[in-house]
């Protein structure tokens, strides 16, 4: 799995949890808590679906490291490749 | 025997008509106290509404698509003897039963519907509601007849019903009388914000609320900062060693803190009803969930102050997601007993909240910040989070109410014991 995958899937479950941004354009380097208005809840439900797909473990104090579509590839991909 | 009706319920005091998108169940079918009945199109989406009691789908009152106001009989209910009246079969019709399969007295039932019912083509009606026009796809019957009244293909849609099933808002959205979908402009075809929900049908629904609140409830406001160090510390290192699904917010503490904190206070639990105080025996706490786009809601965690904190947890996850997609149901919107609003972690330092009637109290937590604390005559950094309340004045003071606020500030120093 490559760092372009990663951010595909990062996006997909980022859908999940916040269908309601479906359609919308996001940017590798946008805030994605800014930018989109995710809460706790939604981040953490988002990360739960990463560790759930990917069988990744993200520890919470990790979890502000995954600002954006590009930081959380990067994350990812030190992580499992 | 005489059965009883089911009505419109009022999903909150700003909720005026709802329109009825689907039975979920058919004449003759049982059903157990809670069970959903119908789905009902409101100003905050397609909620599920429950029945209160045990009983048997009679027959109903109004069709899918007809809108009418709260308190309207929709459909009537037969007491559980009738299931035995009726003979062995009916008793065991359940879930979607197709076209000719639903047995004996079930199916006999929903045909005599044909001939009373009101609105066009009865007969037509009963008959597409059960045909599954696109197999595979998921809709409710209304949707499905007015597609095929207006020729539009449902695999070409989104659904935003409960499962992403279609329903009417999807079609009213794709297409008018007449035209086909892919006329749609593509303002039009655009998924709605939220499933089903429609923002500025919301947006008059909260100013209908909040301007009643500001009009009739005299208000009073305390506030009160609190020194979350400790419950900070004690959730960061619980939640170190677990797994994403299993750690918890912050939020889920404030909402267990104000639970059990609220028995000793009855005067900030409950309804206000034409003036009169109701004191609620159960807890149901409303947590105030935004909406992206605007717009929120508060739907409820019952007996919140009897669940441990990965239950609470798990409850409020389980309805930030349905607020997003979709499937709240009817009890969690009419029967919090108190709202709870937290800013979560990207917000100020206090909110004073206004409260939601009939409730009488709502309590605010702002954005836990780091900031100057005196602890035994030095200033220390620590954690603090200012807590407020705003209470009717009719039936609490502000003694009380700061009684409250001291006594949820105690709480927070135990986490262990939350």
């Amino acid at each position: 799995m490559n760092r372009d995958e990663l951010k595909t899937i990062a996006l997909e479950e980022l859908i999940n949890v916040a269908p309601d941004l479906a359609g919308e354009t996001v940017a590798d380097d946008a805030d994605l808590r800014d930018e989109f208005d995710l809460d706790s809840m939604d981040i953490l439900n988002w990360v739960t679906a990463l560790h759930r797909r990917l069988g990744v473990d993200i520890p919470e104090l990790d979890v502000p490291r995954l600002r954006s579509l590009a930081d959380t590839a990067d994350y990812l991909a030190a992580r499992l490749l | 025997m005489s059965g009883t009706v089911f009505r419109m319920p009022s999903l909150g005091s700003d909720m005026e008509a709802g329109t009825l998108i689907e039975w979920t169940h058919r004449p003759g079918e049982r059903l157990h106290k809670g069970d959903t009945i119908a789905v009902v199109e409101t100003q905050k989406g397609a909620i599920e509404v429950e029945v209160f009691h045990d009983a048997v789908m009679g027959r109903p009152l109004i069709e899918p698509g007809e809108t009418v106001p709260v308190g309207t009989a929709m459909a009537e209910l037969e007491p559980l003897e009738a299931i035995a009246e009726q003979g062995p079969g009916a008793g065991r019709a359940e879930g979607p039963a197709p076209a000719a399969g639903s047995s004996g007295a079930a199916s006999g039932a929903y045909e005599r519907l044909g001939g009373t019912a009101r609105g066009t083509g009865p007969a037509e009606t009963s008959a597409q509601g059960r045909t599954p026009a696109a197999p595979g796809v998921r809709a409710s019957p209304a949707a499905r007849r007015l597609a095929a009244e207006r020729g539009i293909a449902l695999a070409e849609l989104t659904g935003s019903g409960p499962d992403g099933a279609i329903v009417l808002g999807d079609l009213a959205a794709a297409a008018k009388p007449g035209a086909r979908a892919p006329a749609a402009t593509p303002a039009q075809a655009r998924p709605a914000p939220r499933g089903g929900l429609d923002l500025a049908a919301m947006r008059q629904a909260i100013a209908a609320a909040m301007s009643r609140s500001k009009r009739e409830i005299p208000h009073y406001y305390l506030s009160q900062d609190i020194d979350l160090t400790v419950a900070t510390e004690w959730l960061g290192a619980r939640n170190a060693d677990l797994p994403p699904a299993k750690r918890l917010l912050m939020g889920v503490l404030f909402i267990k803190a104000v639970a059990i904190t609220l028995p000793r206070f009855p005067e900030l639990n409950g309804f206000d009803r034409d003036g009169r105080f109701e004191p609620s025996e159960a807890v149901h706490v409303g947590s105030a969930t935004a909406i992206r786009g605007g717009g929120l809601i508060a739907p409820a965690i019952h007996d919140a102050d009897r669940l441990d904190l990965a239950t609470v947890m798990n409850r409020l996850r389980d309805l930030v997601s349905r607020v997003r997609s979709g499937g709240l149901r009817a009890s969690e919107l009419s029967d919090p007993t108190v709202t709870v609003s937290s800013l979560g972690d990207r917000g100020v330092d206090r909110l004073y909240g206004i409260i939601y009637p009939p409730q009488v109290a709502i309590v605010g937590f702002g954005t836990p910040r780091l900031g100057p604390w005196v602890v035994e005559g030095g200033i220390v950094p620590r954690t603090l989070v200012t807590a407020t309340l705003a209470a009717d004045h009719r039936h609490s003071d502000g003694h009380r109410g700061a009684l409250f606020l001291a006594a949820l500030a105690q709480r927070l120093q135990e986490p262990d014991m939350l």
